[in-house]
């Protein structure tokens, strides 16, 4: 039926103490891991997506050069950009798998179960 | 050969077109009444319980985020304008790596219904709730405007309705539907209209797709040959035939560009739907299908289009009724006859339908959830009011999308889409991306980021080629010229601006935000602690 009483589970649990997650080692570890790759990856594709945005607009030459029969290198560069599209896609979801959701899970299981982290223990 | 008898003369048989639509409309129908008997509280209503698989989750993206501007505007622009026409898809396509990255798993941990629930997370409540609401109900509106206006083109072209009183007829029907979609079936019915259109259109455009390939002996260069055979202009194959004829059409394609990749991840119905699935990790896998569905797509419409071009014709599809639009619809009838005629027709007035279906539901939501619910009630709303409010809002802005798509229908409004990626870019990407990574980041850089790019992205297309001066232009006369803003897309100017306010608003703030909320939202939004449940049914 119905979940009425929505935020039951957040006030039955614990005060967390987030500040001390944060810093903590483990926490750490997961936010550099999450920045590590989503920040250089991300900015590479935004530069080949413009680098390909211009070459169309500036380069009409180059783009129109035949390569195989009327296939010419713009739409073999637009192709090539959903290929990388999903290249990165299949890139990230493996990395996320292996490298970020064991910690994440690790960490929210030790908040969840109130093993640490809590605000009392903090205070005592 | 085909044969067009009159202007306003459809091709194929507009009984047939109407008979599979209502098909469409009944299965649908019934769907939405079975899924919606569970909607009872707000994250039923507006989340569908957090139920959906990332994979039913990714296909109702793709059937939110593949409009009619998608399928027939883009298939129609590769047909006329040729290669130009595919950078459209490659921009709207490589957007998804924006909210794969930085945006979808970090909003479904810290969010609960709607865009502003993340962005008031850690600063102050009211004043950015209403500009996250604020700017969410203007996004919302412009693409709303854009696709009811296309159904009264889309009419007079699949069904032979060529008088404006027929229009605004079918206008009116498009409208009602959609208002009954969204007020019984919630987020749920939404879905599921979303789901199956998705198959449909990916299904039809894939049988097209092959179909136009085997004519062609399966050899895509033999097709581009026939393509620049039937039009005569070997420089279809080539960029430049629509952004290459001068230095400012040159620079509007960048920022056209722009709008487009950053626009994506920040467009609140796309965002909504990412609290429609239980975990983070299923958040993830929706984006991975989304991608997938939209990308293969997108290779459809460049085959599609080469093929309109090739069996069609430029000439005959910019001579026929709804001019570029009418390319997909013609190659249908020109491979298929009436009977796949009839299917892509009743696909395109689906995809209308389910767009404006979605579009709705998150303008009602951020209405009765971030105005209503968190602001006048100051969020502890009477039970079940939030649902009713969000009810009522539906049936309002319902009425509007049919008042509005009536008095648009025959201007030229096609920016609007474009428009709706540039506000959303502007307005709501910096303070989105700021405010998950920049611990920094207060109240007063998100209200200056969020209007200032929210007002120059609007005042700057006011002040546009597209509203005045010419007789292409929203005002349709050479006489009334204010464009002096010679880009048609304001992306290259207002997103800048709206990342440089952001920043400049946070170091002139004095205040500083709490740093507890921010170390709350930075551990929430990665690991997923307390982060909404899927309701138990």
């Amino acid at each position: 039926m119905g979940n009425d009483a929505l935020s039951a589970e957040t006030e039955t649990a614990p005060p967390v103490d987030y500040r001390a997650v944060q810093q903590s080692e483990e926490f750490q570890r997961l936010r550099s891991r999450h920045r590590r790759f989503v920040f250089p990856v991300l900015a590479a594709c935004l530069v080949w997506y413009f680098a390909y945005v211009l070459l169309a607009g500036y380069a009409h030459d180059f783009m129109s050069t035949p390569v195989f029969g009327s296939v010419n290198v713009a739409i073999l560069l637009g192709l090539a950009q959903v290929v990388t599209t999903f290249a990165v896609t299949t890139w990230y979801v493996r990395y996320a798998n292996k490298e970020l959701d064991p910690i994440a899970e690790e960490i929210r299981d030790e908040i969840e179960t109130g093993a640490t982290f809590t605000a009392e223990e903090a205070t005592r | 050969m085909l044969h067009f008898e009159a202007a306003s003369a459809s091709p194929g048989e507009p009984w047939l077109n109407i008979a599979i639509f209502g098909a469409f409309v009944a299965i649908t129908m019934i769907i939405v009444f079975r899924a919606s008997r569970n909607n009872k509280t707000a994250a039923d209503y507006y989340a569908a319980g957090r139920s959906f698989t990332g994979g039913q989750n990714g296909s109702a993206i793709a059937g939110d985020y593949l409009s009619a501007a998608s399928f027939l505007g883009i298939v129609g622009a590769i047909a006329i304008t040729g290669y130009d026409g595919f950078l459209y898809s490659i921009g709207f396509l490589v957007a998804w790596l924006v909210a794969l990255l930085l945006v979808a798993e970090l909003l479904r941990n810290t969010g609960k219904f709607t865009m502003a629930d993340v962005l008031s997370f850690r600063l102050k409540q009211k004043p950015v709730r209403i500009a996250a609401a604020t700017t969410t109900l203007v996004v919302c509106f412009f693409y709303l405007l854009a696709q009811m206006a296309g159904a009264g083109g889309l009419v007079s072209l699949l069904l032979g309705v060529g008088d404006q009183l027929g229009q605004a007829l079918v206008i009116t029907v498009v409208g009602a539907l959609m208002i009954l979609y969204v007020l019984i079936g919630g987020m749920k019915g939404t879905t599921w209209v979303q789901i199956i259109k998705a198959i449909l259109l990916i299904a039809g455009a894939g049988v097209m797709t092959v179909w136009v390939l085997a004519i062609n002996g399966f050899n895509f260069s033999t097709l581009l040959d026939n393509a620049v055979a039937a039009t005569g202009n070997p420089e279809i194959l080539n960029p430049g035939l629509k952004y290459g004829v001068s230095e400012i059409a040159k620079v509007d394609f960048l920022s056209l560009g722009l709008a487009l990749v950053l626009g994506t991840a920040a467009l609140p119905h796309v965002l909504m739907r990412f609290y429609t699935v239980p975990t983070a990790k299923e958040a993830r896998k929706s984006v991975v299908w989304a991608i997938w569905l939209i990308g293969i797509f997108y290779v459809f419409t460049l085959v599609l289009g080469y093929g309109a071009a090739a069996l069609v014709g430029a000439d005959v599809i910019a001579a026929a009724p709804g001019g570029p639009n009418s390319a997909a619809p013609l190659l249908a009838f020109e491979l298929g006859g009436p009977l796949l005629l009839g299917l892509i027709s009743a696909i395109a007035f689906a995809t209308i339908l389910a767009v404006v279906a979605g579009l709705t539901i998150t303008a009602a939501a951020s209405f009765a959830h971030d105005i209503y619910a968190s602001v006048v009630k100051k969020g502890k709303p009477a039970p079940g009011a939030e649902v009713k409010v969000a009810r009522r809002t539906v049936v309002i802005i319902g009425i509007v999308a049919i008042i509005g798509g009536i008095g648009a229908n025959g201007q030229n409004v096609a920016f609007l889409v474009a428009l709706a990626f540039a506000v959303a870019a502007s307005a709501n990407l910096p303070t989105i991306v700021y405010s998950l990574f920049w611990k920094r980041f207060t109240t007063q850089g998100a209200l200056w980021s969020m209007y200032g790019g929210l007002a120059s992205a609007i005042i700057l297309i006011i002040f546009s080629p597209v509203v005045s001066g010419s007789e292409t232009s929203m005002l349709k006369s050479e006489s009334i010229d204010f464009a002096i803003f010679p880009l048609s897309n304001p992306g290259i100017v207002s997103i800048p601006l709206a990342f440089f306010l952001g920043w400049l608003g946070t170091v002139l703030d004095k205040k500083k935000e709490d740093p507890a909320k921010q170390s709350e939202m930075e551990v929430r939004s990665l690991t997923g602690v307390g982060a909404e449940k899927a309701t138990q049914h």
